[in-house]
């Protein structure tokens, strides 16, 4: 294959891998800069958002398009509501405390996977995509669901950030982030904030992997690479910094994609990883974050 | 507790049976308690319950599960297969007279684990074996416990790491076939039928080395080539971004795929290919557990596989085959009877089936009566030379090489039709037949 083609397919794949990552890093990313929690069972709930796909495609049946949409809608709900009562029964309880939250929720990792072994099984099972149009380029095909998760996750990102720049709830959020003691003197329900921001930043991961299951399916260990690239991401942008997680995953999604096609997947992880330890020497606080207070 | 039994329904490990502590008729509650506690100690690894002569003890395997990990819908099926050939050896009056009983330990499929489950097996369980690992990082990483505290060691693996003689005397692999010899028998049909120019695409660790390592000269002894190789780190979930490396002079794309992606890298195939591609030759491996009839699968359709045993009944099985099917559960379709959902692992799993009853035999050979008899049944092993097939070898017969501690057998190319596996050509014993690297028997016991 020649040098162009070969570069727009590493393009387009590097794409892929960016829109699903920037959702992801995204929710993470929210609940540090809310709250402060690294949220390493993150990835866990990106995982139960692609069980559930596959659950809930499963019990409707008919055109995969019906089943996709369904999941679409109450995959990240049920993968919100989960969070929210982790939120209030686990996390609440440890007064958001970093130490003590980071190892409470390596525990609800490690929990919400067993549970997944248990009840869903230790296979992988696809999802059918909405719709199977294959894009015919004169030196390849290329799968039309993959470029359509492009334009979704990019409209969920321009949804998000208008939520957070252009509403109240909005506001709310950025009042709590920037300084949550003045925001509860203001009267702000900060618990209440925390709550509905950790339940967000869970139906972001859930909405990434319903997006990106049709192309991978649903496995009771997906979660892992997913929170392991979102803690890249969110360093290198800058925790709690949403226009720097977008660069990151975009500048993460097609390095991987590019070099991985050209020379070799083992040396994207090396780059990612020392661009990781650049930022932290470097630039500390991220790409686009600010410094701590 | 992580003590389990597989042989429940036999009467012989029934523990509601043997400590039903609800129909002593005692009221008061911490006599109840106390009655618990002894049952659960009872029940505890190591605790010898019988007073009689220890003949009357069963025999103890220890089953080296991948019951969690990437290996987990291979635990599953093993463990199966495993209830089912010790169901059927106890009902025949056991080996030696005596039960058999598995105790069940999960290496969660990986190999730091697997070396501990080992050693757990020799001190504090004290089984008489360890048995039934598939995955080849795990032997590996677990041989060298099982030669340290000297317990025999029977995998069910595939690879060819027990027959390179690298591991050490007390590892055998009697009841399936390594991936050299499966190789050098399937290489001539290959390319006398699918095409000379392969592109082969493995997954980049122990398994997939051997592939890489052993089909070059295998094909070259048949006048065809191997023009690209492509290894894909395990953990990979995108393959796209791999196939602009398959030569377009290709003629057959030879996959071994292993892990929960290759649903992915067969759909990815077919996005990239449409119905313009090349042959396919693949390792079932890939596919167990796994509906051929899953949404994106139908890029298969036409293509062949390797298959140990046949997922899917054949018109000219055998009656042992037959009876074997029945006594693992499942049904015409490789599914579990009742759930045509529960793909199983039938090109692999009928080892276990094969082994235990190897095992059985040598046991019986050695006159085995405890752990002090280990080395005879290692050396009763190795004087092992043939399996004639019937019930206790329903896949086919075998011969085994008690120098590399590895058995010798037919393989299957299935080609996938009308949603279903057919198996097209048989291969011979002597097709898989080579010079033995090494001799386990000059090593001490």
């Amino acid at each position: 294959m020649h040098f162009g083609p070969h570069l727009l397919l590493a393009a387009l794949e590097g794409l892929v891998t960016s829109a699903v990552l920037a959702l992801t890093a995204l929710g993470l990313s929210l609940v540090f800069g809310v709250m402060r929690v690294v949220n390493v069972a993150h990835g866990e709930f990106f995982m139960l958002g692609a069980v559930l796909a596959w659950a809930i495609t499963t019990a409707i049946g008919g055109h995969p398009a019906l089943g996709f949409l369904a999941a679409l809608v109450i995959a990240p709900l049920i993968v919100g509501a989960i969070a929210l009562v982790a939120e209030r029964l686990v996390l609440r309880r440890l007064n958001y405390n970093p130490e003590a939250t980071i190892v409470a929720t390596i525990g609800m990792l490690y929990i919400i996977q067993q549970l997944a072994l248990t009840f869903y099984g230790p296979e992988a099972r696809p999802v059918e995509p909405p719709f199977s149009y294959r894009i015919l380029l004169p030196w390849f095909g290329y799968s039309g669901y993959k470029l359509s998760i492009i334009a979704a996750s990019a409209l969920l990102l321009v949804a998000t950030w208008l939520v957070l720049t252009r509403t109240k709830i909005g506001l709310i959020m950025r009042a709590t982030q920037y300084d949550s003691e003045t925001a509860q003197a203001f009267g702000i329900p900060v618990g209440r904030v925390y709550g509905g921001v950790f339940a967000l930043g869970a139906m972001l991961a859930a909405i990434a992997a319903v997006l990106i299951v049709p192309i991978s399916q649903a496995h009771y260990l997906m979660g892992q690479d997913p929170l392991l690239l979102s803690f890249i991401v969110v360093i290198i942008g800058g925790l709690g910094s949403l226009r720097g997680t977008v660069v990151a995953a975009v500048l993460i999604g097609l390095s991987d994609g590019i070099i991985s096609m050209f020379f070799s997947p083992t040396l994207a992880k090396i780059i990612a990883t020392l661009l990781v330890a650049m930022v932290l020497v470097f630039r500390p606080q991220g790409l686009f974050g600010t410094a701590s207070r | 507790m992580t003590l389990e039994t597989l042989n429940k329904g036999n009467g012989i490990m029934d523990k509601s049976k043997t400590f039903d502590l609800s129909k002593t008729g005692l009221t008061r509650r911490t006599t109840l308690k106390g009655l618990a506690a002894t049952a659960g100690l009872v029940t505890a690894p190591g605790f010898v319950r019988y007073s009689q002569a220890q003949s009357s003890a069963p025999i103890k395997i220890g089953f080296q599960s991948h019951r969690t990990g990437i290996g987990a819908a291979y635990g599953r099926w093993y463990e199966k297969t495993t209830a089912a050939a010790v169901k059927a050896i106890n009902a025949a009056g056991g080996i030696n007279g005596r039960q058999v009983e598995v105790i069940i330990e999960d290496d969660g499929t990986d190999p730091g684990r697997g070396a501990e489950v080992v050693g757990k097996f020799a001190t504090q369980h004290k089984t008489d074996i360890v048995f039934g690992t598939l995955f080849s990082h795990v032997v590996i990483g677990s041989a060298p416990a099982a030669g340290e505290a000297k317990i025999p060691y029977f995998v069910v693996s595939e690879g060819h790491h027990v027959a390179s003689t690298k591991l050490n005397r007390y590892v055998f692999q009697p009841g399936i076939t390594d991936v050299k010899s499966q190789i050098q028998s399937m290489a001539p049909w290959i390319a006398a039928n699918a095409g000379k120019k392969v592109t082969q695409i493995f997954p980049d660790f122990a398994f997939g080395y051997d592939h890489r390592d052993y089909l070059p000269p295998a094909l070259k002894a048949q006048g065809a080539d191997v023009i690209a190789q492509i290894a894909i780190p395990p953990t990979e979930s995108s393959f796209t971004k791999y196939f602009p490396q398959i030569p377009a002079e290709t003629e057959v794309i030879y996959h071994v795929m292993v892990g929960p992606a290759v649903l992915t890298f067969v759909k990815e195939l077919g996005e990239f290919y449409g119905s313009n591609r090349p042959q396919l030759f693949g390792f079932i491996d890939s596919l167990e557990a796994t509906d051929i009839n899953s949404p994106g699968l139908e890029f298969l359709d036409g293509s062949h596989f390797w298959e140990g045993s046949p997922r899917y009944a054949q018109a000219d099985d055998t009656e042992a085959q037959k009876a074997y099917r029945t006594a693992v559960g499942i049904d015409d379709n490789g599914a579990a009877v009742g759930d045509p959902k529960d793909v199983s692992t039938a090109a692999h799993m009928f080892g276990c089936w094969e082994t235990l009853y190897v095992v059985k035999k040598a046991m019986e050979d050695a006159g085995y009566k405890g752990p002090e008899d280990r080395a005879k049944l290692v050396e009763a092993t190795e004087a092992l030379t043939a399996f004639a097939e019937g019930p206790e070898h329903p896949q086919g017969a075998k011969t085994f090489n008690g120098k590399i501690h590895q058995c010798f057998g037919i393989q299957n190319i299935s080609k996938v039709e009308g949603g279903k596996l057919k198996v097209v050509h048989k291969t011979k014993i002597e097709d898989g037949l080579y010079e033995a690297e090494g001799d386990y028997t000059t090593q001490a016991l």
